[in-house]
Order: structure tokens, then C-alpha cells, then sequence
């Protein structure tokens, strides 16, 4: 079957399911390619059998999680076709998808490319963060959701970001020895946030979403959980496995045991796929991070490849929604699916619903923004969890002329491990770019190759004689 | 290190073997949170230094996890969903690419 898609749509979470859903309202030919087994992203992770089971998991995720069973439903009644368990591992030329399934792989090609391939946690370089029982915060969640189940032992959370505080609440739900919350916000942060608390607080959304974060807070350390802030110095202690933790707060130097510690410094958007797919980025001062240069659909130039969600820039999953259905409106406008005057129409009640969820966000992007020991590490600390490059070793390297990240490729093997310089990529460019003190978009990142998951060769070497033809799900 | 926070209803009724050893499962389990809540503490060796590593990110992200699957070749834990019977093994090597 030689077919084309109207678009193909590489991720199920809130962006990529609200895109496809819009897309097959209207008649739009799609298929939604996903990592996981089920959709609903991260965000809604596993939560269709969550849902099902009606289980202590389910009272205890709350309405936030709930939210996402109306959009999973609408998305699987649109008769969009979902490909679970699959993984992109390249994005062509000419809306060539190529994609890993049960040890095959396979060529999928679309009138549309959207990358809904949403974000990650930042990466938090610190001494110590490769032992065991040095988790993510967003790792927890991820275990909770797909198999309702905690840490056992002391547990200290490190780091910044609403997720600390969520996270936190629903362990002490669980009955988890939450000792401590390590906070690194400092209060500079606190004082540039003060600016836009007007205006969060103007938005409907915006007091919800600050009244349930101070609730959180407030609940937090009312059940006991120790609350040190404006941390710094963090180092996680431990031969193989994690013991414990010193850090320095408010000019004390402390230590804590713990079993395990989880970091968490705010969200980043997923590089990979956007990179793969050739799209330019440009680097945003204010969150630190890497962005694909988009327009407000979403789209590319030179056009028919979108990013939509938390993979173009972090603005949540509400948001999200909006941006998939955004993209999905310049597609069929695109395919004349729909009129001009409709397109406008739909797109401009997007715009406006989106912007109700962004506009407060600027209080905790300010509050929240990362401290700069987390982008520029110490000279002993390891970056390159593959390869164990250190700090001092980069810096060493670009000090003697090296001026780009793809170089010290060649001198220290640094992302040239497994995770393809998932985890160290951004670090590695700042170091590069503060040793020449220039700037993060002169010195850009890492060139990133096909494939972007592991495919055997034997994969490789069968894609055109299976080209286009999938199994049914 | 880690626990259920309720009973499933296919509690104790699935097993893989990681180098050998029984891990028991639930239905929706990835590898890797089987390992954890076994109380697996080294998921991997790093092929640099020999050290150990676990799970870390959850999301397919740090390949910290990385496993051989029988069959399948050298996967990372936490994308790969429990099997009933399957033999995983500590990657020979650490290495990401099967």
C-alpha cells in the first residue's frame, strides 16, 4: 500500500493527541506514532488503566491527571491511527518518517510532520548524580503513574520547580518518608518574580494555578517535611549507592542521609527529534534552553514540518492543546480541508484560549529560573554521564581552541555515548561558549544523526522492502 | 527501595529473570521499575569506569538503564514494557547499540 498521510503526528501526549483528534474530525487521513503503550504523554501517563482500576492511584492523581480522560477519549473516537510502542528515530526530507516497532522498521511518510515529542527534565550536574538512588523528581512520577508504586526509604527531593512540590504532596499521600525538600531558588529569583505577580494573579487561571501551588507548599511543610532553601554546594554522597547529601542553606553547612535524592530543575524541550528533522534552534535566555524556531502554528520554515507542545517551548499542557489544534488548523487549511474564513475563525479562539494560559507563567519562569551553577558546573564535576567527561576537561578543550561542541568530540568522546548527548549536550555548549565568551547561539549544539534510537543494522539494512506497509493495531 | 502503594490483581503471577535472578511483575511494569522495586541497585556497569548505574530519568532519556533483552538485543529498561519469561542480562558492555 503505497499511502500517504495527511500528516503524521510523532508523540500522544496533550499536543499530539489534540492535533490528530482536530485533524480527524475533519477528515484528515492520520497516524499518531508513540513511545509508549498507551497515550497520554507524560502528563497522563498510563492513564486509561489507572482510570479503569478507579483505585487509590486514581483518588490520590487528583483532577489535574483526571483531565486528561476526556482528551484521551475524544482522541480515540477521532479514528486517528495509533501506532503505540513506536519509535521515531528520524524525520527525512519530503515527510519521510522513519519508525522502530517490535524489532522493525518502517517508513512512513506525511503531507504534515508534527512533532509532538514534549519535553524533558533539565539536567542537574552535581557531584554524585550518576550514583544509584539518584533519581529525577519527574522519574518518580513516572514510576507512580505506571505502576502505582513509591520510594521505600528516606527520600530528600533537591532542586527547583512546581514538580518538587506536587511530587512531594503525593509521596507523603503514599505514606513516603519525604525528610526534606532542598530548594535552590534563591532569593533573587523571588525579588525578579515580585514584577509579574500582578499579572498572574489577573488571570482566572493564573490565581488557580498559584492558589494550588501555595496549598502545596503550605501543606507540605505543615506535614513535617523539612524545607532548607536557597541551597547551593549540593552533593550526593555514596561508594555505589546513594547514603546521603550535604549542601550549604542560608550560610550553614548541612548534611542529610537519605536512600534516595531526586533532582529536579525545571523542564527542557526534547532536542532530538526537532534536531533530526534539520529544524533550526535558538537559545532562550530567560529559560535556558534550546528551542526549534517555530512560528505561532508551529510551523517550520521552510515549512511542513510543526512542533507543537512542550517540545517547542515550555508553556504546560493546557497549552499544549491549543498548539496541537493550531497545527492542525494550518494543516487543513493547508490541504484545503478547511475554508480561509473558517481557518481564521478556529484560530483565533486557539490563540486566545492559549494565551489565557500562558500569560501568568512569567511569575514562575522568573521564580523558577535555573540557578547558573546548574548550566556551568564546577571543573570537577561529570557531564557526560556516558562518557564521563568532566567539566574541567571541556573547558580545558575549548580553552586550547576548541570552539565547538561537535569538536571535543574528538578529544574527549563527550556525547558520543548512548543517550547521543541527550543529558549533556546544552552543558557542554555553555562551557563552550563561557570559555570564549560568546554566545549559546554562535556556538549552538551538537549535530544530531539519524538514528536517534537504537536500530540494529539488520533493521536498517530491511526498511525499503517493508517500506510503507504497517501492521494494523 | 521502592513498594506498591495497593495490591494488583496479577500480583505474584509474572516473572522475568534479570542474570537470573526471579523479578517478579505486574502487568504495565517497564524493566526498569520491576529492577527498582526488586531492589536491583546496578542496572548497568559504565564501560568507562566500571561503575555502577540505575535507572535514572524514566523517559528514554539518560540510557542509564540500558539492558539485553533476549531476543531483542540491548534496550533501554525503561521503554521496554515486562514480559512473562523473557531473560534479561546486564548489558555485555554498557554499550547503546545492539
Amino acid at each position: 500500500m503505497n499511502m500517504v498521510y495527511d500528516a503524521v503526528i510523532v508523540g500522544a501526549g496533550p499536543a499530539g493527541m489534540s492535533a490528530a483528534t482536530l485533524l480527524s474530525q475533519h477528515g484528515a487521513n492520520v497516524v499518531v506514532v508513540d513511545e509508549q503503550p498507551g497515550p497520554g504523554g507524560q502528563i497522563y501517563r498510563n492513564l486509561e488503566a489507572v482510570a479503569a482500576r478507579e483505585g487509590l492511584l486514581w483518588k490520590t492523581l487528583g483532577p489535574d491527571y483526571a483531565r486528561g480522560k476526556e482528551l484521551l477519549a475524544l482522541f480515540r473516537d477521532s479514528g486517528a491511527q495509533y501506532l503505540s510502542s513506536t519509535r521515531m528515530w528520524h524525520v527525512g526530507i519530503d515527510g519521510e518518517v522513519f519508525v522502530s516497532s517490535t524489532g522493525r522498521s518502517f517508513r512512513i511518510k506525511g503531507r504534515a510532520v508534527v512533532l509532538a515529542t514534549g519535553a524533558m527534565e533539565r539536567p542537574v550536574p552535581v557531584p554524585g548524580w550518576t550514583l544509584s538512588g539518584t533519581m529525577t523528581v519527574g522519574a518518580l512520577q513516572v514510576i507512580l503513574k505506571s505502576s502505582g508504586a513509591v520510594p521505600d526509604g528516606r527520600v530528600v527531593l533537591a532542586g527547583s520547580g512546581p514538580l518538587i512540590w506536587l511530587v512531594a504532596h503525593q509521596l507523603l499521600d503514599f505514606g513516603v518518608d519525604v525528610m526534606a525538600i532542598v530548594e535552590s531558588t534563591s532569593a533573587r529569583n523571588a525579588a525578579a518574580a515580585l514584577r509579574h505577580w500582578p499579572r498572574a494573579m489577573s488571570s482566572p487561571e493564573g490565581r488557580a494555578a498559584l492558589a494550588k501551588g501555595l496549598r502545596l507548599m503550605a501543606e507540605v511543610r505543615r506535614r513535617g517535611v523539612s524545607v532548607y532553601s536557597g541551597a547551593s554546594d549540593l552533593k550526593i554522597e555514596g561508594a555505589d549507592h546513594v547514603i546521603g547529601l550535604t549542601f550549604r542553606s542560608l550560610g550553614r553547612f548541612r548534611r542529610l542521609s537519605a536512600t534516595l535524592v531526586a533532582l529536579h530543575e525545571g523542564i527542557v524541550p526534547m532536542q532530538h527529534p526537532a534536531r533530526v528533522a534539520g529544524l533550526v534552534h535558538q537559545w532562550n535566555g530567560v529559560h535556558a534552553y534550546f528551542q526549534p524556531e517555530v512560528d505561532e502554528y508551529g510551523e517550520a520554515s521552510p515549512g511542513g514540518i510543526f512542533v507543537v507542545g512542550d517540545g517547542a517551548s515550555i508553556l504546560g499542557a493546557k497549552a499544549a492543546e491549543h498548539s496541537g489544534r493550531l497545527a492542525g488548523l494550518r494543516i487543513l487549511e493547508r490541504l484545503r480541508m478547511i475554508d480561509a474564513a473558517t481557518f481564521v475563525e478556529l484560530s483565533s479562539h486557539e490563540f486566545k484560549a492559549r494565551a489565557l494560559h500562558t500569560g501568568w507563567r512569567k511569575f514562575i519562569d522568573a521564580l523558577y529560573a535555573p540557578p547558573d551553577c546548574i548550566g556551568c558546573p564546577g571543573d570537577d564535576i561529570m557531564v557526560c554521564r556516558c562518557e564521563e567527561v568532566l567539566a574541567g576537561e571541556i573547558r580545558a578543550i575549548a580553552s586550547a581552541g576548541c570552539v565547538g561542541p561537535n569538536q571535543t568530540k574528538a578529544f574527549l568522546r563527550s556525547g558520543m555515548g548512548p543517550c547521543q548527548g541527550r543529558i549533556c549536550g546544552t552543558v557542554i555548549s555553555r562551557l563552550v561558549a563561557e570559555t570564549h565568551n560568546r554566545e549559546m547561539d554562535d556556538i549552538g549544539h551538537f549535530r544530531i544523526r539519524p538514528p536517534i534510537k537504537p536500530v540494529s543494522l539488520g533493521e536498517l539494512s530491511s526498511i525499503e522492502t517493508q517500506m510503507l506497509e504497517y501492521p494494523a493495531e | 527501595m521502592f513498594r506498591r502503594i495497593e495490591s494488583g490483581p496479577d500480583e505474584g503471577q509474572h516473572a522475568f529473570t534479570f542474570d537470573n535472578r526471579s523479578i517478579p511483575f505486574r502487568a504495565g511494569d517497564t524493566v526498569a521499575a520491576a529492577l527498582l522495586l526488586a531492589g536491583v541497585r546496578t542496572a548497568r556497569r559504565s564501560p568507562v569506569s566500571g561503575a555502577g548505574r540505575a535507572p535514572y530519568c524514566m523517559i528514554g532519556v539518560c540510557y542509564d538503564c540500558l539492558v539485553d533483552i533476549e531476543g531483542e538485543g540491548v534496550r533501554q529498561a525503561c521503554l521496554a514494557y515486562a514480559r512473562d519469561g523473557q531473560k534479561v542480562t546486564t548489558a555485555a558492555n554498557g554499550a547503546g547499540r545492539s
